[in-house]
């Protein structure tokens, strides 16, 4: 057990600490060209099975978007790369998971994985706490206590989310009273002050006009420097817009998985592209 | 160790203890009514196994003459104290039912939304009005009244005991009855107005019989209320220990005798011994009551409401 | 057509009679507050709420330190039973009793609670009748009320508190401590408010624990002298008691006086705390309301 967090956790050490340390994780990033490796996933609700043998990679520093009807299994298989299905009774997993090498059922402890893979969510999700101390959430949670230290993560959290300028004058009034687009940037802030390396993002536009739309997709862009990207859509022009790859799923399937451009030019399989062209849906 | 591993090292522990306590504190909490239960079983069965009365003796005679000594020989037939609560119980919901009823009516079918959250409030902060309150009040108010108004020895009497309670089960029936008359779909009772029922007949019709198992509900917590209730009902039911003949004459109860003579019985002798086993019959008969209502929701199936 | 007026008279005879049924009902019961309280107010005098001796100034403060520490042991076990059934319990038949144990918890007969106080913390422990073991009476019956106002809090709550906090990594009892109870602490409040309304007028759970007697030196300030007013190990007689035994004993010339005057006091006492939690519900959904839109 103990030895498993060890392997793990080291990763999210070198990320979080000074710039040195961040090279060294980048040199050791290099050598970790993928950060998902997903084997032959199978996901079971009870007998329902929600997801068939999936395979895929997803690269370090991309956007990859998941597209596919509803109920095609893309939000399943998301919640699944940071383990966010595990408090779902009866569901059950088959197949691997490896992120950055290591199996996330196996050798990977699931708190320490979900530092590491954070997550957005459909709607925004802050807590009813001041903006503050929504975003400082994480690091806490993480054994952070340092006020000041609290106070640099939570300031260059909202700088990279492009919140600061917006919120700095209302750190400490509750996330509750910010508008849907403020508090769904929030909520990245507050993923991102977590120090992860992946971002999932699970339609995190579908609840939002298309002004705050337009800025967190400008964010993701952004972000991809630094992160990886995954994000579940429902629009074709979002999965279009801004990622490198995407994943049709259909059915519990994943149907097709290119590269974007060649994706929606010419998708290879004919359900692909009766749905990217809009036949259904 | 590096800091993470040490907050998930940390996360992990704290989490196996906070379970740990949280789940012996509610199965704590969960054993107490079956601590209660094994401790009056326990004193109470020595009416039976020490001093070798019988249960039909204890339910049915009337002959309440228990020895204050260990050494027992005396009689404690309760079936006195026992017809004496059933009959306050009956009593008060005679009284109360009519009204409580009208009240939920009124509140979920005739009154505007606003004489509503009027007359809710004023109904539920009498649930918490103290029963030595009402008590006193029966005392100096009510008994005085009977009196005047009634031919009576005393104005202590089962008739004043069934008043008391009654407005103490009151709001229990009420709100209870309310809040089921109010989770009736909106649009049954329009599919009835729509075909040209009476407001009256979309009550008697639709909604009292959609509502059923939450009325029924509340009348059984307003009779476990009034069945456990002591002191109040002591205060004016006079205390005499008789059968319930008259709605006029006092009686006892079975919380009124325990309340009134517990203090003065000899710890271990026949007369508290009975007295506790007249307090295991309350706990069963509660338990009851929470069996009950536990059938009827299943049976009509009203779930998730508080 | 006289069969329809017939109806319509029918309508308009019940809903008269559901009418005066309420207006009966809310009268009765807002004439039987404004008596109580204008009664006592009107027979009051000062010398009546001095903590002297005949004084009900000692029982006030005998009511409020028991119901002090009845809240303060309901809360320690209510609300992680309240947390246990929310978040920790599966749905399964252990649940299931658990639920029911503490529904029937709630339904018993105040007097019964008391012998078993009697018994457990007065006779077991070879004690003196005292405010804690009256505590600890009037703690268990105000247990289920504080648990399942907590249960439903944390069940009320938006999944998004849950899933916002443990997408960030946090561990289910980080979320509990660190963002649920927080969020619900507010609900909590009321609840114990509620609870303190019950603890203020139990008299029969009393009977048998705290004792019928108060004898109370406000210059002893050693906590181990059974004459210290914060002793809790000494007997303490509660308004609601005193107005009971002021019935049976009838020790003081104007024993009616005095039940009028406490009675008064404890109708105050437990309309403003119902009020209070009253307010803070409205003032919360009234909230709530506001940021959902």
């Amino acid at each position: 057990m103990t030895e498993l967090t060890t392997t793990l956790t080291g990763y999210a050490a070198q990320a979080r600490d000074d710039a040195h340390v961040r090279d060294e994780a980048a040199a050791a990033d290099i050598t970790q060209e993928n950060t998902f490796d997903v084997k032959g996933l199978n996901l079971f609700y009870d007998k329902t099975q929600a997801l068939k043998n999936i395979n895929m990679t997803i690269k370090k520093h991309e956007i990859t978007a998941l597209i596919g009807p509803s109920g095609c299994g893309k939000s399943t298989f998301i919640k699944t790369l940071n383990r966010m299905n595990d408090w779902i009774e009866n569901c059950r997993v088959t197949g691997e998971i490896l992120f950055e090498g290591r199996n996330i059922y196996k050798e990977v402890d699931s708190l320490a994985l979900r530092y590491r893979v954070g997550m957005v969510f459909q709607q925004p999700t802050p807590f009813p706490k001041s903006v503050f101390e929504n975003i400082a959430y994480g690091p806490r949670i993480q054994g952070i206590s340092n006020k000041k230290k609290l106070a640099e993560i939570v300031e260059e959290s909202m700088h990279q989310a492009a919140v600061w300028d917006e919120l700095k004058d209302r750190l400490h009034e509750s996330a509750l009273g910010l508008s849907g687009g403020q508090q769904q940037r929030l909520c990245i802030a507050r993923t991102l002050a977590a120090r992860p390396s992946v971002i999932l993002m699970d339609e995190p536009t579908s609840a939002l006009d298309p002004i705050s739309t337009q800025k967190i997709e400008d964010l993701a862009l952004q972000l991809k420097e630094k992160y990886t990207i995954v994000i579940v859509t429902h629009s074709m022009q979002q999965a279009r817009r801004i990622s490198d790859r995407t994943a049709f799923f259909l059915l519990g399937e994943l149907l097709e998985f290119n590269n974007t451009v060649d994706m929606f030019t010419k998708p290879a399989n004919p359900k692909t592209e009766a749905y990217i062209t809009g036949r259904f849906g | 160790m590096n800091p993470i591993e040490i907050a998930v090292k940390n996360a992990h522990r704290d989490e196996r203890a906070a379970r740990l306590l949280i789940t012996i504190c509610g199965i704590g909490a969960a054993l107490v009514p079956f601590f209660i239960g094994g401790f009056l079983l326990l004193k109470g069965s020595d009416t039976f196994l020490i001093f070798g009365h019988s249960l039909g003796e204890f339910l049915l005679s009337g002959q309440w003459a228990p020895s204050d000594t260990a050494v027992g020989g005396g009689h404690v037939g309760a079936a006195m104290f026992l017809s004496g609560s059933l009959v306050t119980c009956g009593l008060a919901l005679l009284i109360s039912l009519p009204l409580s009823i009208s009240t939920a009516i009124f509140m979920t079918e005739i009154a505007s939304p606003r004489t509503r959250r009027l007359i809710q409030p004023a109904v539920e902060l009498f649930t918490g009005i103290p029963s030595v309150v009402y008590g006193w009040i029966g005392l100096t108010v009510l008994i005085p009244f009977l009196r005047h108004f009634f031919i009576m020895p005393y104005g202590f009497s089962l008739l004043a005991a069934g008043c008391v309670l009654a407005v103490m089960i009151f709001p229990t029936i009420t709100t209870m009855s309310a809040d089921a008359m109010a989770a009736v779909p909106k649009t049954w009772r329009e599919a009835s107005y729509g075909l040209g029922a009476t407001r009256w007949e979309t009550i008697s019709r639709i909604v009292i019989p959609a509502a059923r198992g939450g009325i029924f509900t509340g009348v059984i917590l307003g009779l476990a209320r009034a069945l456990g209730e002591a002191l109040a009902v002591a205060m004016v039911i006079g205390q005499m220990k008789v059968f319930p003949t008259s709605l006029f004459l006092p009686a006892s109860t079975l919380t009124t005798a325990i309340a009134s003579d517990m203090g003065g019985a000899m710890e271990g002798g026949e007369y508290s011994a009975a007295l506790w086993t007249m307090a295991l019959l309350l706990f069963l008969l509660s338990f009851l009551f929470i069996f009950v209502i536990h059938r009827i929701n299943r049976a009509s199936q009203l779930k998730g409401r508080a | 057509m006289s069969r329809i007026q017939h109806k319509k008279k029918v309508d308009k005879i019940m809903t008269a009679l559901f009418f005066a049924g309420t207006a009966f009902a809310v009268i009765l019961l807002v004439a039987f507050i404004g008596f109580v309280i204008a009664q006592g107010f009107g027979e009051m005098t000062l010398d009546m709420l001095s903590f002297s001796g005949s004084g009900l100034g000692n029982m006030l403060f005998n009511t409020l330190y028991l119901v002090f520490l009845a809240l303060v042991f309901s809360m320690l076990t209510g609300v992680p039973a309240g947390i246990f059934l929310a978040e920790y319990a599966h749905q399964g038949k252990v649940t299931h009793w658990v639920r029911m144990a503490i529904e029937t918890l709630a339904s018993l007969p105040s007097i019964v609670v008391g012998l078993f106080g009697y018994l457990a913390f007065i006779v077991m422990t070879g004690s003196q009748w005292n405010l804690f073991a009256g505590s600890l009476a009037v703690s268990i019956l105000t247990l289920p009320l504080v648990t399942s106002v907590t249960e439903d809090a944390l069940r009320n709550l938006p999944d998004s508190y849950r899933q916002g906090s443990l997408g960030l990594g946090a561990s289910h009892w980080q979320t509990i401590w660190r963002v649920l109870v927080p969020a619900c602490f507010p609900r909590i409040m009321t609840g114990l408010i509620m609870a303190a309304g019950r603890g203020f007028g139990e008299a029969a759970a009393l009977m048998f624990t705290a004792g019928m007697s108060t004898d109370i030196n406000w210059n002893n300030w050693d906590i181990t002298s059974a004459s210290c007013p914060l002793n809790p190990f000494r007997p303490g007689e509660t308004l609601a008691l005193h107005i009971w035994s002021l019935r049976t004993e009838a020790l003081h010339p104007n024993a009616a006086q005095l039940a009028s005057v406490s009675s008064a006091i404890l109708m105050v006492l437990v309309v403003s705390f119902s009020l209070a939690a009253r307010y803070i519900s409205w003032r919360l959904d009234k909230k709530m309301g506001g940021t959902n839109s």
